[in-house]
């Protein structure tokens, strides 16, 4: 039997993202306490519903009121095994504390979120031993991609007793959850180290620097075929691509950067520094907008965050958005980059122009001076690797197609969930995707 | 405005409102703050010969996130010496010679408790107080509850003191006991013309679980404390009206005490037979200041109510409280769900179902649903309305009541946490009034349906 050593990842210092303060800090014990004494203990409670991942909220809640942490983890993370990263990034203000009774009732709802982290990340460092898994089974699944819907897949496969092979393109595993999060909500060394807590639950080999290709051409590489062919399953989590581009003139070059890229050079990257940017523009108007948007203002960047419609029409989270205004951030509402000035090659404006109904309005442009355009216009979709197993179809928004009930793709032996599938949602969704993929994988490798 | 002067036994005292022997009333720097926030007396902290203290003293007991819901000590009588606390109870006569100066007395010989009531009325203190109720402690040395536990010794020890008294005498008694009408009776015996009571109930707060000690620790041990907050006050209600209602006990001045920690508290007290009441541990927990709100708001009350003086309140509600036997078995209430403050949360779903009569139904429900949900009697007539709670969340469902089933228990009442949501209506039976001590009476106080044996000598007597 080969036993798997635990892993550790680390990260250089002098990362931006070490300079954040978290927003919603560890709760001390008697916060705890007090906040989950305010919760009523609802039956059949909205909140449980409203969570994608269906955690039993009241009871954990009533856990942490009694002092029995352990089994307020332990009912977290049976229900979302990601239930560390969840706590810190969901958006409760829209998911179980929006429904909260408290909510409807004009009352301050329960910090929900607050409370799991509270639980799960003491449980977690004093007793990481909650869950034992079932005996090997000797079936093999691949797990590509290593973001928050493969890593919950791979946690939960590996608990049933199943070795799990996950492959990573990049060299930083954790995909979104690592590399994507605003990091005063997760900072990346908290998402490595309960990736590193889902690994030690069984049998779970991550490959990294190794990229799923039709044909492999060498090292590095490893074809699909080969990939169905030596394994019982494989589930993808591929994620989305690239930042979209606007297309517009002065867009190629220094000064323009996709908004991802940037947030994952923020956590990544040690040294990084905004030297020579006073003033920013971001464009688009989602939650990805508003996290860079509201990353670059608590550097100490002037931001405007440009949108082509109006407030309301906004994808973007409003608790996101009041958030990012107290820290400075100014939203300015239909208008839409029609051409980046640059003078020596650097940028050094943006011609704005009015819009109606999205579209822009000829003869209304304005000059605005910055020093740094970020654009979080959506992403591309990681189309290529889903398109090179046989039998994976596409949606028309290049989307993988599953079926709803079990998340299997067009090809039996495959399954996929996470942001490949829907699009781009949150953490707890990839999660709750893959739960449902993860069961009917089980199905599947019982002979049913 | 109402006169809130009272007169206990032909002593005048400002208001009804006095601090209980207790840390509040250990010295007179604090007694003269009392008095100056408003405090009518103040029942000073138990003389004897000086004793001393251990550390911690206090346990507390919290629900939810409300503090000190019950509060013990295993403090004793006073540690500071006689002379002194006399020497201070003769100044603050002094300096306030309108309030009222209660010394509570515990000692064990009859020349002590002669040589301490004359050193103590030497203060000029306007009452006496006999303390025979300090469970912890002081009772292992025979004093204290033990001899409130013992009417024969109380009886001795009370005519020793109506014997040396020049002032009226209060007997404080102790709730831990099998029958307060004992030791209630024995005072009378005595002449004893009034009584205080609940002093602390006899209790261990907790266990720490990780050293194995019970609480308030000590060390590496723990005793039994007395209890008291506003946990005691339903017992001390019962204790206090056991005694009003007695045809004898109940011509004795009462001041009531046990978890009285604001106006209303204290007109229940009154309303249940209390002259004055005696407060500690909401002193302990909020300080001298909430008597401001006592004395204003036991004010309002009287003068909305139309009565003049706290003198009209005592007594009010001591005939209703009756024998079980005496209650009307054809009174008849049904909950009522307000579908408009309702927000959702079903609680009291949950506490119906599992903890009466299954009788709040969740609407929406096939019968079959409500039957696997434990139902055993699916109502005739579903309400038509709406089931979203419109003070709540969208797609809540707000229950409702099987109202030919409720019992009227109060308990889906008790557990919303939305003010005025449920309430109790009343709702004609259509039967006469009738008692069980009625059916007694007539020969109908038999229910079928239960023992072979009962049935049995029912037949033979019958």
């Amino acid at each position: 039997m080969r036993v798997m050593q635990p892993k550790r990842f680390e990260l250089p210092p002098g990362r931006a993202e070490e300079g954040f303060k978290d927003k919603k800090p560890l709760y001390t014990q008697g916060e705890a306490v007090a906040e989950a004494n305010r919760c009523l203990y609802c039956v059949d409670a909205p909140c449980i519903k409203a969570c994608p991942t269906a955690i039993n909220i009241p009871e954990f809640i009533r856990k942490i009121g009694t002092g029995n942490l352990k089994g307020a983890a332990r009912t977290i993370l049976t229900a979302n095994i990601l239930g560390q990263s969840c706590a810190q990034v969901c958006p409760v203000e829209v998911l179980c504390a929006g429904s909260c009774v408290y909510t409807g009732w004009g009352r301050e709802p329960i910090h929900i979120g607050r409370l799991q982290r509270y639980a799960v990340e003491n449980t977690l460092a004093k007793t990481p031993d909650l869950f034992q898994a079932k005996a090997p089974t000797g079936k093999r699944i691949a797990l590509v991609g290593s973001g928050p819907a493969s890593i919950a897949a791979a946690g939960m496969l590996a608990l049933e007793g199943h070795t799990c092979i996950i492959y990573e393109r990049k060299a930083i595993p954790g995909g979104l959850n690592s590399l994507g999060i605003a990091p005063y909500k997760l900072k990346s060394p908290e998402a490595l180290k309960e990736l590193e807590w889902v690994f030690s639950l069984g049998r779970i080999e991550l490959r990294t620097g190794v990229e799923v290709v039709e044909q492999a051409k060498g090292p590095g590489q490893v074809s699909t075929s080969e990939l169905i062919a030596s394994h019982d399953a494989v589930f993808l989590g591929l994620g989305l691509g690239a930042d979209s581009k606007l297309g517009v003139p002065g867009e190629e070059g220094d000064g323009v950067l996709g908004a991802t890229h940037l947030i994952e050079r923020i956590k990544t990257e040690p040294g990084l520094t905004l030297q020579g940017v006073k003033r920013a523009m971001v464009v688009g108007g989602g939650n990805t907008a508003l996290d860079i948007a509201h990353e670059l203002a608590l550097l100490g960047v002037e931001v405007d965050m440009v949108y082509r419609r109006s407030e309301k029409e906004m994808g973007g989270y409003v608790h996101e958005l009041d958030g990012a205004r107290l820290d400075g951030v100014r939203l300015v509402e239909n208008r839409q980059p029609v051409e980046l000035v640059r003078k020596d090659g650097k940028v050094v404006g943006v011609k704005l122009a009015t819009t109606r109904d999205g579209k822009t309005v000829p003869g209304t442009e304005e000059l605005v001076p910055v020093e740094l355009v970020c654009m979080a216009i959506g992403q591309e979709r990681a189309t290529g690797v889903a398109r090179a197993f046989p039998g994976v179809e596409l949606d028309s928004r290049g989307r993988v197609k599953v079926d709803a009930a079990t998340h299997r793709t067009g090809n039996a032996k495959v399954w996929s969930g996470g942001d490949c599938v829907n699009g781009g949602k949150e953490v707890v969704n990839a999660v709750a995707e893959a739960k449902i993929a993860v069961r009917d994988i089980q199905r599947h490798l019982a002979g049913a | 405005m109402a006169d809130l002067e009272i007169d206990f036994c032909g002593v005048r005292s400002p208001n009804p409102f006095w601090l209980a022997s207790a840390p509040p009333t250990n010295t007179g720097d604090q007694v003269m703050r009392a008095f100056d926030a408003g405090w009518g007396g103040a029942v000073w902290k138990t003389l004897g010969n000086p004793i001393v203290n251990v550390t911690s003293r206090f346990g507390g007991i919290d629900y939810g996130n409300t503090r000190l819901m019950g509060l013990n000590n295993i403090e004793l009588i006073t540690d500071r010496p006689l002379e002194v606390n006399l020497r201070e109870m003769r100044e603050v006569k002094r300096r306030y010679p309108k309030h009222t100066l209660i010394a509570s007395l515990m000692v064990e010989t009859k020349e002590e408790w002669k040589e301490i009531i004359r050193k103590a009325e030497d203060t000029g203190a306007d009452l006496l107080e006999l303390n025979f109720g300090c469970p912890h402690g002081m009772c292992e040395r025979g004093m204290g509850s033990a001899v409130g536990a013992e009417p024969k010794v109380l009886e001795e020890i009370s005519r020793w003191a109506m014997e040396f008294a020049q002032v009226p005498v209060i007997v404080k008694l102790t709730p831990n006991v099998g029958d307060i009408l004992e030791p209630g009776e024995a005072a009378v015996r005595a002449g004893i013309p009034a009584l205080s009571l609940i002093n602390t109930v006899k209790s261990l707060m907790g266990v720490d679980l990780d050293r194995m000690v019970p609480l308030p620790r000590v060390g590496n041990a723990s005793t039994n404390g007395g209890y008291c907050g506003p946990a005691v006050k339903p017992i001390a209600l019962h204790l206090m009206s056991q005694l009003s209602r007695h045809p004898q006990c109940g011509k004795l001045a009462i001041s009531g005490i046990g978890g009285i920690s604001n106006w209303k508290d204290a007109a229940e007290f009154i309303a249940l037979g209390a002259t004055s009441v005696q407060v500690c541990t909401a002193v302990m927990h909020y300080g001298y200041r909430i008597v401001g709100d006592m004395i204003e708001g036991l004010s309002n009350f009287l003068d909305e109510k139309g009565m003049k003086s706290v003198m009209e309140l005592r007594g009010r509600a001591v005939p209703a409280y009756q024998e079980w036997g005496e209650l009307d078995l054809s009174y008849k209430l049904v909950a009522k769900i307000n579908e408009d403050k309702c927000i959702g949360c079903q609680l009291c779903y949950v506490a119906c179902m599992d903890g009466s009569h299954q009788c709040i139904h969740v609407p929406g429900r096939t019968e079959e649903e409500s039957r696997k949900a434990g139902h055993t009697h699916i109502p005739q007539d579903i309400p038509n309305r709406v089931v979203t709670a419109k003070a709540g969340t969208p797609g809540a469902r707000v229950p409702f009541v099987d109202e030919q089933e409720c019992v009227g228990c109060n308990l889906c009442q008790l557990v919303c946490p939305v003010p005025d949501c449920i309430t109790m209506e009343e709702v004609p039976s259509g039967k006469p009034t009738e008692s069980w001590n009625d059916r007694v009476a007539k020969g109908t106080d038999f229910v079928p349906g239960g023992l072979d044996a009962t049935m049995a000598a029912r037949r033979r007597s019958s």
